[in-house]
Order: structure tokens, then C-alpha cells, then sequence
């Protein structure tokens, strides 16, 4: 069988590795927390909020990259699709803390749930408060009523984006995790898979999709989605999950939102393109503005083949922290 | 079984658990997303490398499994990190003091670790995980209290190898695998079989030092 071809040195130094990139690339704007798999940006303050992100490595530039300037101060990370253990939190939290707690953002994933929560609880056991959001934008993974259920995909992003501008204007840890919150609940993605990821460990890829047939709804670690379906052209596939998105976010002539269509990792420009046309051409029909639009690999899945799609709807709170300016290695503003 | 011969038989599991990456990265390539073997094998690894750096140091068997738990918790991360760290961890605390394994004491073990694992996780048995060969384990111990550990032991594995043999049929309802829905029946939950293999390869290890009265 086909196997994934990557170049790399040891594999069990990939996360390490590509961490070590990362910063060389930030040009002093990023520090590694020595010890374990971490990053915080310089430039902290004192007496402010505490905006963590974290979770497997693999989705680059997720999460590492949405460390900087107006987005989050630090981030913790786990081996490839592997969340961080509560040692590496800990350790990351203790070393950026600024005396007014510290907020987690995460995908909602069973091992990082359970990591975060340990790290939580051994944290507050020594004073150091903390709050957390689960990102849970991935309407495929469980229908509406079982929202808690649902699995943090690409939203993560826009979460933090509005975390980490809140974190700039409030020293409040209960009303910088509020804003997140709400930045979560107005959140969705819907993805689809053509090919599979795979593990540099293993060096095999995870799963099999047919070569006529793709997975509609399929996560990031290569979770099954909804369906496999034959291939389609792109302006039918993509109506559907506009559709999906405009039903879930229960949008209505008027209302505005950002919107990002993202790389899994091995699709292209091109494709991306046609995708946010059509998405730009329905939304107009129903009178939806798009405020903004980002086009790009944002959380990535190795080399899956495909696309996700998220809607962010805005109100006036949302939108003057989402235009706030950021820097950091996957998002400038 | 006093804390060094523990130790001895716990390099003996993280040795064997090292090798069985392949076969639980294949279990896991079906219904998770393939780092399950990995995970354990770099868990193991530390475990490994702890134990034989301080061979014999700790005679409390309490804080020496403690300390496994600690070691696998902060090596592994993951869902698996904290499940399995989580059950050495309380297991291990629960039997503070103690100085001698004996079968009520690995039942004790086994019965602490499931009740913190089930609080941590929130699975209960039949959602295939762990959880159910943890805890066929922990109920099939409880009988054999007054069995010596060397006799109680193959019969522990064996209850976790049905429990873990017993997740083929149920539909998974936590962690990834939850997203397969009826697509995850007929493969075993990997880290049903990880618990199984743990208690199977303490069964193993523990024959080498038969009969000397454990």
C-alpha cells in the first residue's frame, strides 16, 4: 500500500523539530519554555490574564502560531495529535503567569479535557486560578443538542482571537473568559477529507478513502465525519455546508460574519478559491455580509487533502475585538 | 511481593508493553487516531528508564506505583497519559504505607484506580474504553482475596483480556472512537487491550519468581 513520503530526520523528533522552526522564524517575538514542548510570547505584561492554548502538535501552524500579540500568550503541546500532559501546562502556566489567573482555550477532545482538567486542579490547588473554553465548533461531530459533545476544529482560532484582544483591554479573568465563551458559541465548521493523514511515527497513513469518494464532516485527526459520499463538483459540495453552517448559526438576512476556508493540508490555492467564491456568491443571495475572509492552512491535519469551512457571526462586541490588530506567525492584522 | 521485586516485575510490564506498540497502533489505526501504541510505548519508556535508575530505592509499594503513575501521566499526555496515569496514580495512593503486594492489596489497587479513572474520564463500563476490562478485573479480584498473587493474578488478566474482548460488540459512546458510532463494533478498544496487556504481563512476570511466597 501507498505510503506517506515526508521529509524529515527522526521521526520522534518532528514536534521538536518543527517548534525549533517556528521560533527561528519569529525572530525573538516567540520563546520556548525550556524542558518541555512550549512557547510564550515576549512582551507579557504585568497583571493580565493569562490566554493558554494548546493541544497535539500536528496542525500547524495551530496552535504554536496563534502565539503573539493580540492573540495567545502561551501555548502548551503534546506529540502529534496527542494532547500535552498536565506537567507541560502546568510548567507553562507557572513560567508566563502574571498574577491574574489564567484562561485555557482548547479543541473539546477527551485527552485534552482530562489534561487541561488536571492541570487545573493542581494549579488552583496552589493558588493560581484558572478558566477554560472548550472550542467545540465542529457541527459534524454531534448534532445541535449535544453541542458539548462536539469537537474543536479550525474555530479554535477565532476563539482566540477574541480571547487574546480581550486580554488586552481587560485584566479580568472571569470577563476575558466570558468574551470567549460568546466568540465560541458564535463559532461552526464543517470540513471534508479527500485523502487521509497519517502519523510521522507510524509512517502510515491512518485510514483509507477511496479514490473516486470523499468524507464529508471527517476531523482533524481523520475522526469519520458523516458520510463518504462519490465525488461532486465543488459548487454542489459547497452549498451543502453553507447550508449546514447557515442553519446551525441560525443566520438571518443581515447579519455579518467572518470567514475563513482552511487547508487540511494537502489541497490547493486553487481549490480553496473556488470553495470561498461559491461561499461569497450564496451568502450575498441571502443577504449576508462577510466581513472578513481568510483564505490559507490555519489547522491543518499533515497531508489530508480537503477543506473546512467557518462562519464567526459577529455583533458589535465580537467585531471591534476581532479587528483589533495581532501578530504572531499564522495571523497578522 | 516487596517494592523490589515489584519494580523487577514492573520493567518486566514496561518491557513487554515497549514491544506491543505495533499491535496496539493497528487496534488503534481502526477506531482511533493511531497514536495509542505510540503513546504507550513512550509512556513504558520513561517508566522503563525510572525504574532503573532507582532500582529498589522506595519499599512503600504505594509510592512506587504512585510514581509510575506520575511518570506515565507526564511522558504520555493524551487521553491514555492521563487514564493510565490516573489509575497508577490513585491505585498507587490508596496503598500508602503498604509495604507487601498481596492479592486484597492489588484488589484494593485495582478498585481505587477504577473510581478515580470513571470520575476522571466520566465512562462507565460498557462505553469501550479502558474501563471495562479495568473493571472486570477489579470484580474478579475481590473474590480471589484469599488466593496467593502468583494464583490470582493469570485469573485477573484473564477477567481484563474478556472485558477488553467484550468491547468488540459495544458501540463506542467516548473519546474518538464515540464519532464511528455502530462502525466502531467488531474492533477491540485499544486501551481495553493496553489494560489487559498490563495485567497479562504482570501474570507472565510473576510466574519467573514462582513459588517463593508471594
Amino acid at each position: 500500500m501507498r505510503k506517506p513520503k515526508k521529509l524529515l530526520n527522526n521521526p520522534i523528533d518532528v514536534c521538536r523539530e518543527q517548534l525549533e522552526g517556528l521560533i527561528a522564524a519569529c525572530g525573538g517575538s516567540l520563546q520556548k519554555i525550556d524542558g518541555i514542548s512550549a512557547v510564550v510570547r515576549a512582551g507579557l505584561r504585568d497583571e493580565q490574564v493569562l490566554v493558554l492554548t494548546g493541544g497535539g502538535s500536528g496542525h500547524e501552524p495551530m496552535f504554536a502560531g496563534y502565539v503573539g500579540d493580540g492573540l495567545a500568550d502561551a501555548a502548551a503541546l503534546g506529540d502529534i495529535f496527542t494532547s500535552p500532559a498536565p506537567n507541560v501546562i502546568m510548567d507553562t502556566v507557572k513560567s508566563a503567569n502574571r498574577g491574574k489567573g489564567a484562561l485555557f482555550i482548547y479543541g473539546n477532545y477527551a485527552g485534552d479535557n482530562m489534561n487541561f482538567d488536571i492541570a487545573a486542579e493542581l494549579l488552583e490547588e496552589e493558588g493560581i486560578p484558572t478558566r477554560t473554553v472548550r472550542v467545540n465548533d465542529d457541527m459534524a461531530s454531534a448534532p445541535a443538542h449535544r453541542m458539548q459533545d462536539r469537537r474543536g476544529v479550525a474555530g479554535d482560532m477565532m476563539v482566540l482571537k477574541i480571547a487574546g484582544a480581550a486580554g488586552r483591554h481587560s485584566r479580568e479573568l472571569d470577563e476575558v473568559c466570558r468574551l470567549a465563551a460568546k466568540a465560541n458559541d458564535n463559532t461552526r465548521t464543517i470540513g471534508v477529507a479527500l485523502s487521509p493523514c497519517s502519523l510521522p511515527q507510524t509512517g502510515e497513513f491512518n485510514f483509507d478513502i477511496p479514490e473516486d469518494e470523499f468524507e464529508l464532516g471527517m476531523g482533524i485527526h481523520g475522526e469519520p465525519g458523516v458520510r463518504r459520499q462519490k465525488m461532486v463538483p465543488a459548487d454542489q459540495l459547497v452549498t451543502e455546508l453553507v447550508d449546514s453552517l447557515y442553519g446551525d448559526l441560525a443566520l438571518a438576512t443581515g447579519d455579518e460574519i467572518c470567514l475563513l476556508v482552511n487547508n487540511l493540508g494537502a489541497s490547493t490555492y486553487s481549490e480553496l478559491l473556488i470553495a470561498n467564491r461559491k461561499v461569497h456568491q450564496l451568502l450575498a443571495e441571502r443577504g449576508i455580509r462577510i466581513h472578513d475572509t481568510l483564505i490559507g492552512s490555519y489547522c491543518t491535519s499533515q497531508e489530508m487533502s480537503g477543506y473546512s469551512i467557518t462562519f464567526f457571526k459577529l455583533d458589535d462586541e465580537l467585531k471591534s475585538l476581532y479587528d483589533a490588530p495581532c501578530h504572531s506567525f499564522a495571523w497578522r492584522k | 511481593m516487596n517494592a523490589t521485586e515489584m519494580s523487577s516485575l514492573l520493567r518486566f510490564v514496561a518491557n513487554k508493553m515497549i514491544a506491543s506498540e505495533p499491535e496496539l497502533t493497528r487496534l488503534d489505526m481502526a477506531v482511533g487516531d493511531g497514536d495509542h501504541g505510540v503513546g504507550m510505548q513512550r509512556g513504558f519508556t520513561a517508566v522503563e528508564k525510572l525504574l532503573s535508575q532507582a532500582p529498589g530505592q522506595a519499599e512503600d509499594i504505594g509510592v512506587l506505583l504512585t510514581r509510575v503513575g506520575t511518570e506515565l501521566m507526564s511522558s504520555m499526555g493524551g487521553a491514555s497519559g492521563a487514564i493510565f496515569g490516573t489509575l497508577f496514580r490513585a491505585g498507587g495512593k490508596s496503598l500508602t504505607g503498604e509495604t507487601v503486594l498481596t492479592t486484597p492489596l492489588l484488589s484494593r489497587f485495582l478498585s481505587s484506580g477504577l473510581d478515580a479513572v470513571c470520575k476522571r474520564g466520566g465512562a462507565k463500563p460498557g462505553d469501550k474504553t479502558m474501563v471495562d476490562a479495568l473493571a472486570a478485573a477489579a470484580a474478579v479480584s475481590q473474590s480471589l482475596g484469599s488466593e496467593p498473587l502468583y494464583a490470582a493474578l493469570p485469573k485477573i488478566a484473564r477477567a481484563a483480556g474478556q472485558g477488553a474482548e467484550g468491547t468488540k460488540q459495544m458501540v463506542a459512546a467516548f473519546g474518538r472512537a464515540k464519532a464511528l458510532g455502530e462502525r466502531s463494533i467488531g474492533h477491540p478498544d485499544p486501551g481495553a487491550v493496553s489494560m489487559s496487556l498490563i495485567l497479562s504481563f504482570m501474570a507472565e512476570g510473576i510466574k519467573r519468581h514462582e513459588p517463593v511466597a508471594l
